[in-house]
């Protein structure tokens, strides 16, 4: 049975977009129960108890980054929502803003509130523009009906709504890089410290949080921190939005409440009913592409043999040697026809392409790993590069200003773990590599116990 | 792999441009959304209202933002030569940029790629002989459960199939017919 859903129950209403089907249907209660019955310190308590996690990737307590926030006299604090959605295999962010703006919108209310915030922005990604446009009709609307504005509900809460496009660069999801694009810059991480807690968007404080991060914090008010800390497992509370992709029979926008087992996520009735054309499972990423690649052994059990749960927590069992992460759930299916070297490739391009230029580590590797993965996927490769595109990994990893080069590195150390020989068949067969894929690769989960 | 980011801006033609009324007015909107002082914010939404008009970002337009906004055009330069959507040479009415990362490849975009060079008589990158389409590829759209995916003038075209893509060249053929 599909669990319960807090976010996106309500899409298939019809008009749920427009202010008056919504409000009808319950919303614009947590902005209703913030400001006329509670603190803004309340807000941030029920969000600690809540146990929520920050959606888009890292899985920070929200509660603890929003009671990091300097509160400076006189000095304006900013709440910006970070909608540049750009992970590949990540679209559910979308999803939300497209079918249900209204909670985007409610949620940074009903945030901004709680962390003494005026003016509040919604940063997205350049290519969904057409999303800014719903966003800004959705704030036009609360506006009209006055939770936006002077003194919302007569709370004497000033609130104003802001969304601004970015132009096409993935590192604008990194929380500083968003800031620095914000202000109208290009998007170079910064150096941290300070945090943008300290010193964010224009020097003030600032707390930067993802789309479903903001939307979640609307049943959390609603229900209370503690009712949604009910839903889940161990440090996984609540509900998930899921963007599944690939070879699957049903890919799509999935909430869920964190615990569901990856079988039943992969093939159950409820979610995405099994591998598309009766072919086998082969591989899966299940956080979006930096984090690392499962074999299909390791997909639906541990190498304990637990059976794997969509949490932060069993994604990650085994550590890096034979688990991943739950990153921003971005699930990403692979079947058995599919080629895990030129995945990897189209990764390490992509991240390639990606990298700022700032950091020399991830300007210089991510392009020699494209370039290596390049000759291997075109069967021009030896076996010193599959050892070389290791030794690049241990270089950029942990060695820039952000993410973005672990990000880089993770995919590609994963699949030369897990894939091995099939990179080796690459260099062993190149002329076959050209007309065939490798197909399923076999188990070696005692090996990989002993790592 | 050519890097798209390392596109130079296009310095063939420096006669100044003038922004229509129209223009200003939702270029001033854009601007009065930021705080006094921080005007420059707007610079990436004023990029996009100007490529959407002119079709691609000129030097000359980038230094009529430049004048707007009141800074330097190196400023302006730099952040449109940083981000991926702003085309900093002349491309045809309709730029279809397809992606093609993991997601879409697992399920068929290099053979969309291929279908799309084939059709139109181009390689990527480049543009019909009659300047209606310039095809090039992106990276990750942000639309991986609807594989395999392109966009052109901020439309995302979905679950591609070769037909599919005969479809919507039809489609801009004929519009562009209408216009």
């Amino acid at each position: 049975m599909a669990g319960r859903k807090l976010l996106i129950e309500n899409v298939h209403i019809p008009g749920i977009e427009t202010y008056d089907v919504y409000r009808k249907n319950g919303g614009y209660a947590s902005v209703e129960k913030a400001l006329k019955k509670m603190t803004p310190e309340e807000v941030v308590e029920e969000v600690k108890k809540s146990g929520l996690r920050g959606r888009g990737g890292a899985g920070f307590p929200t509660g603890m980054k929003w009671s990091f926030l300097a509160k400076p006299e006189g000095v304006p604090r900013y709440l910006v929502c970070n909608a540049d959605e750009s992970e590949p295999g990540t679209f559910k962010d979308r999803y939300l803003m497209e079918k249900i703006p209204h909670l985007l919108i409610e949620g940074m209310i009903t945030s901004s509130y709680a962390l003494g915030a005026n003016v509040s922005y919604i940063y997205i990604r350049g290519e969904f523009m057409y999303i800014l446009h719903i966003l800004e009709k959705a704030i036009a609307e609360a506006r009209a009906n006055g939770m936006l504005g002077k003194n919302i509900m007569g709370s004497g809460y000033d609130l104003e709504l802001v969304v601004a496009p970015g132009g096409g660069a993935y590192i604008c999801g990194e929380e500083t890089a968003l800031l620095e694009s914000l202000e109208g810059k290009r998007g170079n991480p910064r150096m941290k410290p300070p945090f943008p807690a300290v010193k964010g968007l224009w020097g003030c404080p600032t707390v930067v949080n993802n789309v479903e991060t903001i939307a979640a914090v609307v049943p959390i008010v609603n229900n209370g921190g503690e009712e949604y800390a009910k839903i889940g497992i161990e440090r996984s509370t609540g509900t998930k939005l899921i963007s599944a992709s690939g070879n699957l029979v049903r890919p799509g926008v999935y909430e869920l409440e964190m615990g569901v087992s990856v079988e039943e996520f992969i093939y159950g009735d409820d979610y995405c009913r099994g591998i598309a054309n009766g072919k086998l499972l082969k591989a899966c990423i299940p956080g979006g592409s930096s984090v690392p690649i499962l074999p299909a052994h390791l997909v639906t059990k541990t190498a304990n043999g637990d059976n794997r749960l969509m949490t932060y927590e069993s994604l990650a069992d085994g550590g890096f040697a034979s688990g991943s992460m739950l990153g921003s759930g971005g699930f990403i299916v692979f079947d058995e026809d599919q080629c895990i070297v030129r995945n990897t490739y189209t990764f390490a391009r992509f991240y390639a392409h990606e990298s700022c230029g700032q950091c020399s580590p991830c300007r210089e590797g991510t392009g020699w790993m494209e370039k290596v993965l390049h000759r291997l996927e075109n069967g021009h490769g030896t076996m010193e590069d599959i050892t070389l595109l290791e030794e690049i990994n241990k270089k950029i990893e942990g060695n820039t200003i952000c993410p973005l080069g672990d990000a880089a590195a993770w995919p590609v150390a994963a699949a030369i773990r897990h894939f091995r020989e099939e990179f080796e068949w690459h260099v062993t067969h190149p002329a076959e590599a050209q007309i065939r894929n490798y197909g399923l690769i076999q188990p070696r989960v005692e090996e990989i116990k002993a790592l | 792999m050519p890097n798209m980011k390392i596109e130079s801006p296009n310095t063939q033609d420096s006669t100044p441009i003038v922004f229509s009324a129209e223009m200003i007015t939702e270029i001033k909107s854009v601007i009065a959304m930021f705080p006094e002082g921080r005007e420059k914010s707007a610079i990436i939404r004023i990029l996009h209202i100007v490529q959407t008009h002119y079709g691609w970002t000129s030097v000359p337009a980038m230094n009529a933002v430049a004048d707007i906004l009141n800074i330097q055009p190196i400023e302006v330069y730099e952040v449109a030569s940083f981000y991926t959507m702003f085309h900093l040479n002349p491309v045809g009415n309709y730029v279809f940029e397809v992606c093609r990362t993991g997601p879409c490849m697992i399920v068929g975009s290099d053979d969309i790629i291929a279908y799309i060079e084939e059709k139109l008589n181009v390689k990527v990158g480049g543009t019909t002989a009659d300047g209606m389409f310039t095809l090039k590829t992106a990276e990750c759209l942000g639309a991986c459960g609807y594989a395999p995916v392109l966009q052109c003038k901020y439309k995302f075209h979905e679950h591609l199939t070769k037909e599919k893509v005969d479809e919507i060249i039809e489609a801009y053929r004929t519009a562009s017919l209408v216009n």
